[in-house]
């Protein structure tokens, strides 16, 4: 190749580069970054954010996260976002930690940083957007559990990771409601690591160690659809109850077959549209993100900044028999 | 008989046996004839991919393709089945292997005629073939009430008192008991594996063996992936993520050696139940979820470090003493 060639060659991809920078500059670009791509969750929470993004105009949604649900992962994404110049990151966090040094270097560059759904530590993000409140989510599902047993019985929790930082907050507020509900006694924790196949082994190991279990609360999508898929071939439908947190879509089977009585999940189209409406308030310096702020959410309200600069977006929404049917082909 | 009782396997037995005992009494009716059937069901995929592994490496290949292979073909006869309930289990069936041994070929290829190194071609593909899962899915999940009820319970099915899936699982290990020992392209595989070069001058070519080692392991490998998702009636990208490495551990457990011409089917077989019983002992052993990563790879090296190679084992074609 001739030297000018090569030097045509490198100025028209400067140009291009140049082109699409150029392009960008006129569109408030928010990142939209999901635990792991490929669940049913962040999908529709992406599309949340796409609607918030129409009704604002001018706003390009970049829906991205790692392949698999690790903090490296998203590193990497943080880092590649950066190159790319977005005007925010709006983050749901494999590890409230080891994530805040790449976000920290994106709020150094002017980028607005915000965590939703799952926490950043405060030093890494301008505020948390939380799907409904922790309090609200640990009393929701053990009242789910509660509400089928009237006369009490063995509930056991089967989480995702044993690290996951909104598992374990549930899971503890879940524990501080239980004195409401003498009967209801917790009997083991176990961790399915959100793999279909360890929480299956996980909920069959529970049927095996407690044979008088009432029911499962897993506050996980995977894991309560893998659990109550081994509750249905164990032949306890019935006798086990499988409740928690999980997408009407990927739980329409298990209200069918009885596997599972009811279940709760914010909406996630919601969450999303809320987060996109936060983020590009933020990047458009339209609001700050100080302890008492109130920041307008679009057709959810507004959100009220604690000491912490956490929000609370709306409590848990329960399906079960019902209502199935209506939202299975939502989300 | 005294041969045997030296062997790998006898050692791997006996200390599969010890497993199976030492949790029963941290949790008695684990070594129930009931529940170890039911361990074995739950190994069964486990087990046949770790055959089709133990092929690839006895040829000294490695393949990180596998579990790919499985959630993309699990992926397709899912969505196939949920967009068209009419197509019949069996079909669907044969569409996996088919499309399985499709992605095998794939890596067979690069490394037949291409001649890459099979571990960057597995790892290549083992990112493509993932991807391939979002282009196909745009990351939906294909959820159980989707699925058609014939697609769900033909695993389930019980055929004297054992699940289809368990005997899917055994007349594989049959098959490979015979392709192994008793066709020439199974001597073939130990051949290539133990010496490349005299391997061409006896007119065996190493390439296409090669190539006939990932192909069936991609065959099984969809199969796999139609009883992974029926098994656990949800399809989705994530679905297996990180197998190959449980594979590859079943395998090295089991005594096959990584330096390729070395193992037997009943060594991956015993690998592959000594980490299925592991897997599933540790939930109703009462043992600390913080602890449970740490107990299986300690379990891994321990297994290994027994499983030594001390004497050659099944040489076909010598190598000079350097």
């Amino acid at each position: 190749m001739s030297i000018t060639r090569r030097i045509a060659i490198a100025t028209g991809l400067t140009a291009a580069l140049m082109g699409t920078t150029a392009m960008a500059q006129d569109n408030v670009r928010i990142a939209l970054v999901a635990k792991s791509l490929g669940n049913g969750f962040f999908e529709a929470a992406a599309r949340g954010a796409e609607e918030a993004a129409e009704e604002l105009g001018n706003t390009e949604i970049i829906y991205t996260g790692p392949t698999s649900t690790t903090a490296e992962g998203q590193i990497e994404v943080i880092n590649s976002l950066i190159a790319q110049r977005v005007d925010a990151i709006a983050i749901s966090a494999n590890d409230p930690d080891a994530v805040v040094p790449a976000l920290q270097k994106a709020m150094q560059r002017g980028i607005t940083v915000i965590s939703w759904d799952s926490g950043v530590a405060p030093e890494g993000r301008e505020m948390h957007l939380a799907p409904s409140s922790d309090e609200l989510i640990g009393a929701t599902i053990i009242k789910l559990a509660a509400d089928q047993l009237p006369e009490g019985g063995k509930v056991a929790v089967l989480s995702a990771t044993s690290t996951s930082t909104n598992q374990n907050t549930w899971i503890e507020e879940m524990k501080s409601n239980m004195d409401q509900y003498p009967d209801i006694e917790l009997v083991a924790t176990v961790y399915g690591d959100d793999l279909a196949d360890k929480s299956y082994r996980e909920t069959q190991g529970l049927l095996q160690s407690y044979p008088d279990l009432d029911a499962i609360i897993a506050p996980t999508s995977v894991g309560i659809v893998a659990a109550a898929q081994a509750v249905q071939d164990a032949g306890k439908v019935g006798e086990v109850n499988v409740t928690g947190l999980g997408l009407p879509s990927e739980m329409a089977g298990a209200i069918e077959s009885g596997a599972s009585e009811s279940f709760a999940i914010w909406n996630p189209v919601d969450l999303g549209y809320a987060t996109a409406m936060l983020a590009h308030n933020l990047a458009t310096d339209a609001a700050t993100a100080e302890p008492g702020a109130e920041i307008g959410m679009g057709r959810m309200g507004t959100a009220t900044l604690d000491d912490d600069n956490q929000a609370a977006m709306s409590e848990p929404f329960t399906y079960d028999a019902s209502n199935i049917d209506e939202f299975k082909s939502v989300f | 008989m005294t041969q045997f009782i030296k062997s790998r396997e006898a050692i791997l037995l006996a200390a599969l046996i010890a497993l199976i005992l030492l949790v029963e009494t941290r949790f008695s009716g684990f070594a129930a004839p009931g529940n170890l059937a039911r361990v074995f069901n739950d190994t069964s995929i486990l087990i046949i991919l770790a055959l089709g592994q133990t092929l690839v490496i006895l040829t000294r290949c490695i393949d990180l393709s596998q579990a790919s292979n499985l959630a993309l073909t699990g992926m397709v006869t899912a969505m196939l089945n949920a967009a068209m309930p009419g197509i019949p289990v069996i079909a669907l069936i044969s569409i996996a292997v088919l499309l399985g041994i499709l992605m095998g070929a794939f890596n067979g290829i690069l490394v037949w005629k291409l001649d890459i190194p099979p571990i960057v071609v597995t790892l290549g593909t083992l990112t493509i073939y993932r991807g391939i899962i979002f282009l196909v899915s745009g990351g939906e999940w294909v959820n159980s009430h989707e699925m058609s009820a014939s697609y769900k319970a033909f695993p389930r099915a019980e055929f004297l008192s054992l699940p289809v899936m368990a005997w899917i699982c055994i007349a594989t290990i049959a098959a490979f008991a015979i392709l192994v020992t008793r066709t020439p392209l199974g001597r073939a595989f130990y051949a290539v594996g133990g010496n490349p070069g005299a391997s061409v001058y006896t007119g065996i070519d190493v390439g296409r063996t090669r190539f006939m080692a990932f192909t069936i392991a991609g065959g099984l490998a969809g199969l796999c992936g139609y009883l992974w998702v029926a098994r656990y009636a949800v399809a989705y990208t994530d679905v297996a993520g990180g197998f190959e490495l449980d594979i590859v551990a079943a395998c090295v457990i089991g005594g096959i050696s990584i330096a390729g011409g070395l193992g037997t089917v009943t060594g991956a077989v015993l690998g592959a139940l000594f980490l299925g019983t592991i897997k599933n002992a540790l939930p109703v052993a009462g043992v600390s979820p913080f602890w449970q990563m740490a107990i299986s790879g300690a379990a891994i090296i321990i297994a290994v470090a027994f499983n030594r190679r001390r004497e050659p084992g099944r040489v076909i074609l010598k190598e000079v003493a350097q």
